[in-house]
């Protein structure tokens, strides 16, 4: 069992795999939460776009907040 | 509004909408065309209302991620909070209403306004928190402190070794490379925030920042391999 990279080591070294940038993470962000959101394969719509969530605090912060407040406006119906 | 080309030629290829006998709920892409599209895109009372709706989601969205954000960085509530929130959704307004006919529809279009406001409003309580810090000119502190990290009795043995192996190998990085990997990973410096006092942008410095990470991996491996 490896032990888990520590935060440091992974800002500093990033992800490994291809990955899109943050102009393209920004463009197709809205879809891919829906996606993530139904339940569907998001990252299969936007190959690269995990790495770079894992790879950018900004990008990842803000998909986070867009999941995170999809989710509360489809629970308040407001999200029409 | 009136003069989007992308927009006009969506609302000509639409398909008729279904009639009431036929029973069949509106998708969610006509209730888009229908609540926000054409409206936004046109002019007059419509327009108006649109506009006004938009703005009070776009304020909640931008509200949303100010109090994430700010308690994230442990930032006390204040009017300048608020300003931050309503500024972003002002901004996020004339972003989405200058882009209509950008939207792709791959989302609900509230999905698709609100990562504007988002994206807005993180960005400006970054700044804000940053507002008053300043840079390090170069990144020789920062690279000394990676370097006495990877000395420090606290971090577990390997992770030591892996750190001293980068601190050396960040010596051969271009200049700029290290000053940006240094702030971003280091010093923890939001990338919007740097980009600001580098006159760059976001997707620059991290296009910098992936350059970096590879030739680091790079570097290491190619040490493992000839070790």
């Amino acid at each position: 069992m490896t032990s888990p990279t520590p935060p440091l080591v992974a800002a500093l070294l990033g992800p490994a795999g291809p990955e899109i940038g943050c102009d393209e993470c920004f463009e197709r962000l809205d879809g891919y939460v829906e996606l993530e959101i139904a339940g569907a394969d998001a990252e299969a719509s936007t190959p690269g776009m995990r790495a770079h969530l894992d790879g950018c605090p900004a990008c990842s912060e803000e998909h986070q907040s867009l999941h995170a407040f999809v989710l509360t406006s489809n629970e308040e119906g407001d999200n029409a | 509004m009136s003069d989007l080309p992308g927009i006009r030629a969506a609302q000509q290829a639409a398909p008729a909408a279904p009639s009431a006998t036929e029973l069949v709920p509106p998708s969610p892409r006509q209730d888009d065309d229908a609540r926000w599209l054409t409206p936004l895109a046109s002019s007059g009372p419509a327009h108006d209302r649109a506009v006004r709706e938009l703005h009070l989601l776009l304020l909640r969205a931008s509200t949303f991620e100010v109090r994430r954000r700010s308690a994230a960085l442990g930032l006390s509530a204040s009017s300048e909070l608020d300003d931050i929130a309503n500024q972003a959704a002002d901004d996020a307004l004339l972003a989405i209403v200058s882009r209509l006919d950008r939207f792709e529809r791959r989302s609900k279009f509230t999905t698709w306004a609100y990562k504007f406001a988002i994206h807005s409003a993180g960005v400006a309580v970054r700044r804000h928190a940053w507002r008053n810090r300043d840079l390090s000119p170069d990144s020789s502190e920062s690279l000394e402190h990676l370097t006495r990290l990877s000395d420090d009795p606290g971090e577990a043995a390997e992770t030591r070794e892996l750190l001293a192996r980068i601190a050396t190998a960040i010596t051969r990085l271009t200049a700029h490379q290290r000053d940006v990997l240094l702030a971003l990973a280091v010093d923890g410096v939001p990338i919007d925030v740097l980009a600001d006092r580098l006159s760059s942008n976001r997707n620059a410095l991290y296009k910098t920042l992936h350059d970096a990470r590879a030739r680091l991996r790079g570097l290491l491996d190619d040490e493992e391999t000839t070790g």
